[in-house]
């Protein structure tokens, strides 16, 4: 094992047994993503009228919330994942790395929050 | 970094259907995670703040512009939803012969196209 180069210190090491939990991660939400978008499009096709009124009578039905709120999980899990990516593949320099990645956290777990939030606000009947 | 050389990047390589469908899945991929999320927050949010936030919601997403954001949008989703089927078969090791690959790097960005035509022509003709 070298010292010199990057490579020379890692090869001969194995490999680091971490990458299958995020690849699969990312396949799992992919399969979610799949089966609730695919209900949400139907959903959408079906009800034609996209006012308010209409719009929240059929997301506070409980098939409706709890679908709702899986399709978040599931969609930002995986923007999670994928922006993560996108990260480790172009931001280099170590510090703005970790801020790139601890700002996506925050992202996708407030983003994620607010949106399950505001579905189980109008599903246990607030104002609207 | 330090100096060491890099590979060259996308500039140096002649464009062919696999490269493209790649290049998709991530474009895709990546904008539905930026804009399209917002979208769905803001969605989810408007509908929980009462008719007058999503008066405004509905205004932005009604307008021109808007529609553009929306039909992209579901171009985007049913492009990466291709792509990522394509994935699936690549994963279990199927798909690999030179021209099934050619020609499902060609059939899923056109299946997206006309898919997303389909999911508008449901929405504008109901």
């Amino acid at each position: 094992m070298g010292n010199g180069t990057s490579i020379g210190r890692v090869r001969g090491l194995g490999a680091a047994h971490e990458g299958p939990h995020h690849w699969l991660l990312q396949r799992f939400t992919a399969i979610g993503n799949v089966v609730l978008m695919a209900w949400l499009l139907v959903s959408l096709a079906m009800l034609g009228d996209f006012g308010h009124a209409n719009v929240v009578k059929w997301l506070v039905h409980p098939v409706s919330a709890t679908a709702m709120i899986l399709l978040v999980v599931s969609l930002f899990w995986h923007a999670r994942l994928g922006l993560q990516v996108l990260i480790e593949d172009y931001v280099h320099e170590a510090g703005t790395k970790f801020a790139a990645l601890a700002a996506l956290n925050l992202a996708t777990i407030g983003g994620g929050a607010f949106a399950i939030f505001s579905v189980a606000k109008l599903a246990f009947g607030g104002i609207a | 970094m330090n100096q060491r050389p890099l590979s060259p990047h996308l500039q140096v390589w002649r464009w062919g259907p696999h490269m493209l469908v790649s290049i998709l899945h991530r474009a895709t991929g990546d904008g539905l995670a930026l804009v399209g999320l917002g979208v769905l927050v803001w969605w989810l949010g408007a509908l929980a703040s009462g008719p007058g936030a999503y008066a405004t919601f509905q205004g932005a997403m009604g307008s021109p512009l808007g529609m553009v954001v929306l039909v992209g949008l579901s171009w985007a989703f049913f492009t990466h939803l291709m792509s990522g089927l394509r994935h699936f078969v690549l994963d279990i090791g199927a798909g690999y012969e030179l021209d099934t690959n050619r020609l499902w790097s060609i059939a899923s960005p056109i299946i997206a196209i006309v898919l997303t035509a389909a999911f508008w022509a449901v929405i504008l003709t109901r």
